[in-house]
């Protein structure tokens, strides 16, 4: 008894540091760590803020980071968004999921983002996951032509005929703009 | 030729029931509120598959962003939804002035929050009469459009214009509210308080709209989830969920308002989620009128930009922001953005990345109707063919808003 509080003092300040730390930590990154170290695959989770935050993970793990994240509350896609970066010739490709059964998670957009390269523009569908990816992964297959792997109904969406095989979202699609000309009196 | 059996004498069981398939098209020729076509499979009077052939009104907002200038986008992205545009406005440049690091003075808070609440009757009321005239209910129309009048006036008054407003500006309002226009308001919801119970009269109890809406196009709460419902439709299914309650912007932080849930998910609930969704925007604007603080309705940074001339002329005898030589092509930090607001229809997502030049690199703007797309494919599915229509309307799906 007479050695264990001498051994405590320097232990009690840590713990009680740990604790206020950890409820300084927003549950949105307590939760996401969790699922981090639960998942054993390399994962790149940013908290950017209480309400934001940002994993970034390799194609082959998505499907898997998508089912955990499902696991932990998040139930709906918001948006499915690709970015084309010609130098790169890479395609960046973000999920923002959300919830709406779980008040904290509500509050929080979290961005799944990966990357495809121009050679092979293909990712799993999360459509098996989220029903509500049905729209984006439909709309980002036609304006990039990256093929979800899964899709149920993978067709253009909004575009005419003429756009098949046309991908115009992609950088190489250039808008003709006109000028603008103003008569001046001389 | 064989003589037809006559029906009238002949039991039930006699009858053949012979199935009969095919396919229907609904539109493209302006359905109800915009063109869009919907490709109906069906077996006897039953929907099998309900395909929406969407992209007539297609803008391509998202293109064109990567060719305009932050500010010229500003009347690009209200095009889509024009009755509702005051959100879409803020929605955009919610996300552009997180880029920014701009600080938003209160009065234009209390403005934005004004704004968009009027903007939401409008819509609202818009949305009913467009459900009325599918269920063949035309003084519901042109009582709703009547209606909508009186708020789109007094949007008139405060910004300039009835509908694509171009309200919000980075950093603010271009407006200041006067004595004038709060009247105007203060009629208004005095007049859309007592149409409330007519309303209710001619159409919320009626029991033709009762018998159309009742149990029909029901969703329930997982289903909501799973397919992304968003606004109206959401809380009509039970589910809690409002931005302006999870993550609020402009003022509704400091204001005091319910938002209605309905368990049933039928189409009557998400009417009735509109209605008391007017009666709340009402309560609101009423708070923002008395609460509203003094002070500048733009921030400092650009404020200091307008020469003081022009100031005096403008903003001081008028209340009228002047744009400074800044927004002509500024040049935001690299970076990237997601806001989120609670437009009419329901939740409205933008996703902005700037690479630092005058013009974003990528602009994604998901609009409650794009979302509504899935759920009204899902939801048609096993309905009356009859039926199609009050769902459609209840849904409030506005194909322009959808298509962007």
């Amino acid at each position: 008894m007479s050695a264990q509080p001498e051994a405590k003092p320097p232990q009690v300040p840590q713990q009680q540091a740990q604790q206020a730390q950890q409820k300084q930590e927003s549950s949105l990154s307590r939760k996401l760590n969790e699922m981090k170290t639960r998942l054993n695959v390399p994962v790149n989770v940013k908290v950017e803020s209480e309400r934001r935050a940002t994993i970034e993970v390799d194609k082959s793990n998505l499907l898997a980071v998508a089912m955990a994240l499902r696991s932990i509350g998040f139930d709906h896609v918001k948006t499915v968004t690709a970015i084309d970066y010609p130098e790169t010739e890479t395609f960046e490709v973000l999920y923002h999921v959300s919830s709406y059964t779980d008040f904290e998670l509500a509050k929080t957009i979290v961005t799944l983002r990966t990357k495809v390269s121009y050679k092979d523009p293909t990712l799993p569908s999360l459509h098996p996951v989220w029903e509500s990816a049905w729209t984006g992964e439909r709309e980002t297959y036609e304006m990039f032509g990256i093929r979800f792997e899964g899709h149920p109904d993978l067709r253009r969406l909004f575009l005419d005929e003429d756009f098949e095989g046309v991908y115009p979202m992609r950088k190489s699609y250039k808008v003709k703009t006109e000028g603008l000309f103003v008569d001046r009196p001389a | 030729m064989t003589a037809q059996p006559n029906v009238f004498t002949m039991d039930a069981t006699q009858i053949d029931i012979v199935p009969i398939e095919g396919e229907l098209n609904v539109g493209p020729q302006h359905p109800g509120s915009g063109h869009l076509r919907i490709y109906v499979k069906l077996n006897g009077d039953i929907i099998e598959k309900a395909e929406l052939d969407v992209g007539y009104v297609h803008r391509s907002v998202e293109k064109l962003a990567e060719v305009r200038n932050y500010m010229h986008l500003i009347p690009l992205v209200e095009r889509p939804a024009i009755l509702d545009s005051i959100h879409m406005n803020l929605g955009y440049i919610l996300a552009l002035e997180k880029i920014m690091g701009v600080d938003v003075p209160d009065r234009a808070q209390y403005l934005r929050s004004l704004a968009a609440e009027i903007n939401r009757i409008a819509s609202h009321l818009y949305g009913t009469g467009i459900l009325a005239v599918f269920l063949g209910h035309s003084t519901g129309f042109m009582w709703g459009f009547g209606d909508r009048e009186v708020w789109v006036e007094v949007l008139q008054a405060l910004t300039g214009a009835r509908v694509t407003n171009s309200y919000i500006i980075p950093g603010g309002v271009r407006r200041d509210l006067t004595p004038t226009i709060k009247e105007m308001i203060e009629k208004a919801i005095r007049y859309q308080r007592k149409r409330i119970p007519e309303w209710k009269r001619i159409f919320l109890n009626n029991p033709n709209i009762r018998a159309r809406l009742e149990n029909v196009g029901v969703m329930s709460k997982e289903q909501a989830i799973a397919w992304g419902a968003v606004g109206p439709n959401l809380r009509g299914s039970g589910v809690y969920y409002d931005v302006r309650k999870f993550e609020p912007y402009a003022a509704y932080d400091r204001l005091d308002f319910e938002i209605p849930v309905y368990k049933e998910g039928d189409a009557y609930a998400r009417v009735h989620v509109r209605f008391n969704e007017i009666e709340e925007s009402m309560k609101i604007i009423e708070q923002i009128i008395k609460e509203i603080p003094q002070g500048n309705i733009l921030s400092d940074r650009f404020f200091k930009q307008i020469p003081p001339t022009r100031l005096k002329k403008h903003y001081e005898t008028h209340g009228k922001i002047v744009f400074p030589g800044y927004y002509a092509s500024f040049r935001p930090p690299k970076g990237e953005a997601i806001s989120r607001v609670e437009a009419a229809r329901g939740e409205l997502v933008y996703y902005l990345n700037s690479d630092g030049s005058p013009k974003p690199y990528r602009l994604r703007m998901v609009t409650p109707s794009y979302r509504t797309i899935y759920v009204f494919e899902q939801l048609a599915k096993g309905a009356r063919y009859a039926d199609l229509v009050a769902i459609y309307g209840s849904l409030d799906y506005f194909p322009p808003e959808a298509d962007r």
